[in-house]
């Protein structure tokens, strides 16, 4: 019986990858762990192996095609068997990754191989394989399964490293389309130049299309008195070495994971009539990337991470985010953004959620202000502008207004941060 | 250490010889063991080397055969008794299963059994359905029987021996079609010790368990796997009671991967007691479900090809390893 060649997850939060080329073509025999085909996805080029030996049978999709994750992208069967033609003629990117049912909000990619939402952690992996994953710390999600049915099996855990980031800009293939009302005539002549969209503003543009046109957002602003935060992060910072020295980001980051513990709900991501609660905190930072976009690297459990290290991490990661040379696990599987334009003397600003998370936090720049004192005179005071933007079907008003006073309390009494 | 090619049933007649010269108290009994030379040759001669008082041929009755060896393995001696073949054995099932099996614990360690049944096993030779039984999982089912099941000439005379000098009841199947296979054989003496798997090849990749006949399936299909860069290691449980899976388990966290090769049918079987012991043993260690590859659930027919097709072979556990070693 053929058996379908399924388009892996290539990594958290995207669903989409443009076919490169097959590899393979129909009619050649292949063994398990054969590269079938190259997708490149905004993120990482990667190799796309099947999971049994046989016959290739069916491949759907051209190169240059986007391809969902999920879908089904061919058929392989025994050794000289023909596809069946009442087999639906399933196009690659037409099949939805979810059932027809399913809400019309994207599914994380690594939701997509699950058949059974009762896994544990909603993967489908051997015993060894995942006792090999947690000893590694290696988090199964981002591992794609080779095995039967898109198994994890030991040899996927052996195997496993960070996929090589490609680079973000001038991609070969045409950008996905982006579901937007119609741009009309594209402007000719010597006054304009066309610069073909990257595949990063693509995704970009298509990501806050989706972010806007779907979550409804509320913001809400508080002035932070940063006097005793520059003053803690001063002593700490004198007893620090280079690679650990805290920024204000860090503590704003820590700040930020410590009060989502208190408001788990917006730790929460929504699915329409399911909410996903996450239990751990990973606090997603935008970094603007020099060849422009911007990309967010993700503080790991910052909750539960000591200031230092989330210092040292965010340093290197941000480093390789510039540098180009981002591991997968530094973008992926954030749980709540942080989005920082102080360095740039903004005063505030609203930030666009980053879907499927409840919100997003912005930073403004700490700046000297003249402000009323507890005597009725005026005096000097060192604030910063913090604001939250919040999924309005996952959390309400008044809970944004306590989630943000309490950020506002840690970072005025900064010896809870540590 | 001079050593010899021998086949089976030479490795287990001198294996015979060898006990009823130093031990007199044991003595082989059974249908066509003395005039007849012995069935399957095994008994071949002995009539005239050790006389009609310790070699006995009986009547046709395989409940007497194995109830007058209890008798006198209660009363002191050693027999040896020869069931034609396993399949006659279920007449006899009542003096092996409630007697040889339960009077040591049921008169209190008065009596002791040491008693050896030795029973020709296996099927491929157009015995059909009722002549080509491998039951030995059945015997093994129960407490106070001790069960041998050996894959090898050599295996099989230090078996042999050893379960002659052992005080609990032994029944002792030898493969038919293993009778005529050499192994080389040492001259020097060599017992094999009661309840001890052995590792009969070394291999990564995944483990194969199986006893008597399998094991040369196993063996000739871990050749084959190797051509493809396989490399299956195999156990031989050797007895099926004391079972000693220690081995399989230490294969099994190496190799992550279990294929049980069995001669005898599927349902409730030896295979179906590996794979449970070994999921709640080594859990951990699993990649893939754990295969068996036995004969198939029927009836044996008795065409050749068709009784070929519902046998186990080599080709069948390479199938089996190549649906979980991906």
């Amino acid at each position: 019986m053929a058996q379908e060649i399924i388009m892996p997850d290539v990594g958290s939060g995207v669903d989409e990858g443009i076919l490169l080329n097959w590899t393979k073509k129909v009619g050649d025999t292949v063994s398990a762990g054969d590269v079938i085909a190259e997708i490149e996805t905004d993120k990482a080029t990667v190799e796309v192996p099947v999971s049994a030996g046989g016959t290739i049978l069916q491949l759907n999709g051209t190169p240059g095609q986007a391809l969902r994750v999920g879908s089904v992208i061919g058929l392989i069967g025994a050794v000289g068997e023909q596809a069946a033609p009442a087999r639906p003629s399933g196009n690659g990117a037409a099949k939805p990754a979810a059932a027809p049912s399913a809400p019309a909000v994207s599914v994380p990619a690594a939701a997509a191989e699950v058949e059974d939402g009762s896994l544990p952690d909603g993967v489908k992996a051997s015993p060894v394989a995942r006792k090999m994953a947690a000893e590694r710390g290696i988090d199964l999600a981002q591992i794609h399964g080779t095995g039967p049915g898109g198994r994890i099996v030991k040899s996927d855990v052996e195997n496993w490293t960070p996929a090589p980031v490609s680079p973000a800009a001038a991609p070969s293939a045409p950008a996905p389309v982006i579901s937007a009302p119609g741009f009309g005539r594209l402007p000719e002549g010597p006054d304009v130049e066309i610069i073909e969209t990257s595949k990063m503003r693509s995704r970009i543009a298509q990501r806050m299309i989706e972010a806007k046109q779907q979550t409804p957002h509320f913001y809400l602003t508080v002035e932070v008195d940063v006097e005793p935060l520059l003053k803690f992060r001063a002593q700490i910072n004198a007893a620090l070495d280079e690679a650990h020295k805290v920024s204000v980001n860090d503590l704003v980051v820590k700040a930020v994971a410590l009060a989502l513990r208190d408001f788990p709900n917006l730790n929460t991501h929504y699915y329409g009539d399911r909410l996903v609660r996450h239990k751990r905190i990973h606090i997603g930072i935008a970094v603007a990337l020099p060849t422009g976009g911007l990309i967010n690297v993700v503080a790991k459990d910052a909750d539960r991470t000591a200031l230092s290290v989330i210092a040292a991490q965010n340093k290197e990661m941000i480093a390789r985010a510039r540098d180009n040379k981002l591991k997968p696990d530094d973008i992926q599987g954030s749980t709540f953004t942080v989005s920082n334009l102080g360095p740039y003397d903004i005063d505030q600003f609203a930030a666009i959620i980053n879907p499927p998370e409840a919100g997003i936090v912005a930073v403004g720049s700490a700046k000297k202000t003249p402000i009323v004192l507890a005597d009725g005179t005026l005096g000097i005071g060192n604030r910063m502008k913090l604001s939250v933007s919040v999924d309005h079907r996952v959390s309400d008003g008044a809970e944004g207004a306590q989630f943000i006073k309490r950020i506002k309390e840690l970072l005025e009494t900064p010896a809870g941060l540590v | 250490m001079t050593e010899k090619n021998v086949p089976m049933r030479e490795a287990l007649r001198a294996a015979l010889i060898e006990e009823m010269e130093r031990d007199e108290t044991v003595f082989v009994m059974g249908e066509e063991v003395g005039s007849w030379q012995g069935t399957h040759r095994v008994t071949r001669g002995l009539l005239e080397m050790f006389g009609e008082r310790r070699v006995k041929d009986t009547p046709i009755s395989e409940l007497v055969i194995a109830g007058a060896a209890v008798g006198a393995a209660m009363a002191g001696l050693r027999p040896v008794a020869e069931i034609m073949t396993i399949n006659f054995a279920f007449l006899s099932i009542d003096a092996i299963i409630n007697h040889a099996a339960k009077v040591h614990y049921m008169f209190n360690g008065q009596f002791k059994v040491p008693l050896v049944i030795r029973a020709a096993s296996g099927w491929g030779n157009q015995a059909t359905a009722t002549h080509s039984h491998t039951p030995e999982p059945i015997f093994a089912h129960f407490p106070g029987l001790y069960v041998a099941c050996p894959s090898n000439a050599y295996d099989a005379k230090g078996m042999l021996k050893t379960a002659i000098r052992d005080d609990n009841p032994v029944l002792f199947t030898e493969s038919i079609a293993l009778y005529s296979k050499p192994s080389l054989i040492p001259d020097d003496e060599y017992l094999i010790p009661v309840g001890k798997s052995d590792v009969k090849r070394q291999g990564e990749h995944v483990t194969l368990v199986s006893y008597a006949r399998g094991v040369e399936w196993s063996l000739e299909a871990a050749a084959m796997l190797a051509k493809e860069g396989i490399e299956a290691e195999v156990v031989d449980l050797r007895w099926l009671r004391p079972l000693d899976l220690e081995p399989v388990f230490e294969s099994f966290k190496k190799t992550n991967r279990c294929v049980v090769v069995e001669e005898s049918l599927p349902h409730f079987s030896f295979g179906s007691e590996i794979a449970a012991q070994l999921q709640e043993a080594a859990f951990d260690y699993m990649d893939a479900p754990i295969k068996r590859v036995s004969a198939m659930d029927v009836p044996l027919p008795y065409a050749k090809e068709i009784e070929l097709m519902a046998l186990p072979n080599a080709q069948k556990v390479v199938d089996a390893v190549k649906e979980i070693v991906y």
